[in-house]
């Protein structure tokens, strides 16, 4: 089996290939590239991301051919596709980070800034917290309600559909952190920083 | 529930481990990559590298340090010590951090917290305060807590917010080395001034320390010598913050 992580520039991936390479431990061939004929032949793909919603689409743009690539892969190959952080973010039709930029529209809904309650919670909203699953979900396999789970993001993704939503955390509301729709999967919280529990997610979405 | 992190930080000196006392006097005690993975299997919510003397010497070694840890341990990583540029900030990324953390350079050179958290974003920008009280305020120093600046804690504190850190991970000098406890005022004068979360470092001796500094209002707590010496396990310290109804991943 192939699972290529997109490598498009979108700041520090190491984590990503370092917590991957260590599931996968040979039973996969693992590809970090952007080429887009690797992203076609593979059989699952990540879509990382770090820093704002804009600079990760903008990234993505910027390697020509990649969004129309992804885009084949996801909707009309209905191939795994697991996007983490602003990796998840980008599903939505539209983020507010930074300014208004149009996302991949694979998932309906927006990204805008979590509500802080006038400073009450402090943004980024860093650290474990933990998840309530709400719905099963593939990538749960094995994974105990109320785990914890590393966040950084100060946007949440909100989908309109409710029932894509497979767990949300408690941070000033009821936060989005995981949502599946058919072959999309995607995470706000970090597997690839969340220790065993984490890497146990990474192995539920290789082993799908 | 966001759960308040313990981090243990191992100082690196040459590619080693040290632990100093007020910033002198090293003892050298280990391979940091042991024992970063030590602390994560422990329960470490986070891991931090402070590259002690990386101002004044030839750092090439962390590097490798970061390196090697970041395949064995997965929880988050974060490295300082002798960052200037952007370019450094990117090596030690690139490398396998998850965050790194800025403190001469960011009271020297604003512009590279501003720039670095554009480009890798704020979740990856820690700006490191080292502060001295100073009659009835505090003072930041920087090359590791030998030069004076004149600049006013939490006005900077203030200032690097803005900038896009989002961390601040604030040391007192007077109290670090001394295990007597955080300085508490200090603490508490900058978390309520700022809306970024606040890591206190600086003088834990006992597990009680870890729970003024969470009360004093910080995010997270740092200790290195109590965690390094084995006076008490990163377990031990989580279940006596929760015994104390602080609460924290177990």
């Amino acid at each position: 089996m192939n699972v290529t992580i997109v490598d498009y520039n979108s700041g520090n991936i190491s984590s990503v290939i370092n917590s991957f390479t260590e599931v996968a431990k040979g039973t996969v061939n693992l590809e970090v590239t952007s080429d887009l004929n690797k992203i076609k032949s593979s059989d699952k793909v990540v879509l990382p991301g770090q820093g704002s919603f804009k600079s990760c689409i903008d990234a993505l743009n910027s390697i020509n051919g990649l969004i129309d690539t992804l885009d084949e892969f996801v909707i009309n190959k209905k191939k795994p596709l697991f996007g983490i952080c602003v990796g998840l973010q980008m599903f939505a039709d539209v983020g507010y980070e930074e300014t208004e930029t149009k996302g991949l529209g694979w998932i309906s809904g927006k990204v805008s800034k979590i509500d802080n309650k006038n400073g009450k919670y402090k943004l980024p909203h860093i650290g474990w917290n933990q998840i309530n699953i709400v719905k099963d979900s593939k990538i749960f396999k094995d994974v105990g309600n109320n785990s914890h789970m590393y966040f950084v993001h100060s946007y949440e993704f909100i989908p309109e559909d409710k029932d894509l939503i497979s767990a949300t955390t408690d941070y000033s509301s009821k936060i989005v952190c995981s949502v599946e729709k058919d072959n999309i999967f995607g995470t706000q919280f970090h597997p690839e920083k969340s220790d065993k529990v984490g890497l146990k997610i990474i192995s539920n979405f290789i082993n799908l | 529930m966001l759960k308040n992190r313990i981090i243990p930080c191992l100082d690196v000196k040459n590619g080693r481990v040290v632990k100093g006392i007020n910033f002198v006097d090293l003892k050298d005690a280990g391979d940091p990559v042991e024992q970063a993975k030590i602390y994560s299997d422990g329960g470490a919510d986070e891991i931090c590298f402070l590259d002690i003397t990386a101002s004044n010497e030839n750092r090439d070694t962390i590097y490798n340090v970061v390196k090697e840890t970041s395949k064995k341990c997965f929880v988050p990583l974060t490295v300082g010590g002798g960052v200037r540029s952007i370019d450094d900030i990117y090596k030690l990324l690139n490398c396998g951090a998850d965050k790194v953390s800025i403190n001469t350079a960011a009271v020297q050179n604003p512009s590279v917290v501003e720039e670095s958290s554009k480009k890798f974003g704020s979740q990856c920008i820690v700006v490191a305060i080292d502060a001295k009280k100073k009659g009835d305020k505090w003072e930041i120093f920087t090359h590791g807590g030998r030069k004076e600046t004149g600049i006013n804690a939490i006005e900077f504190a203030l200032k690097m917010e803005k900038s896009g850190a989002g961390e601040l991970l604030v040391t007192s000098m007077d109290k670090d080395g001394t295990q007597s406890g955080y300085d508490i005022e200090l603490m508490k004068n900058i978390s309520e001034n700022v809306n970024i979360p606040v890591i206190a470092s600086g003088g834990v001796g006992t597990l009680d320390h870890l729970v003024d500094g969470i009360k004093s209002g910080a995010s997270a707590v740092l200790a290195a010598s109590i965690f390094h010496y084995g006076t008490y396990s990163v377990n031990q310290a989580k279940q006596y913050l929760a015994s104390k109804d602080i609460p924290v991943r177990i």
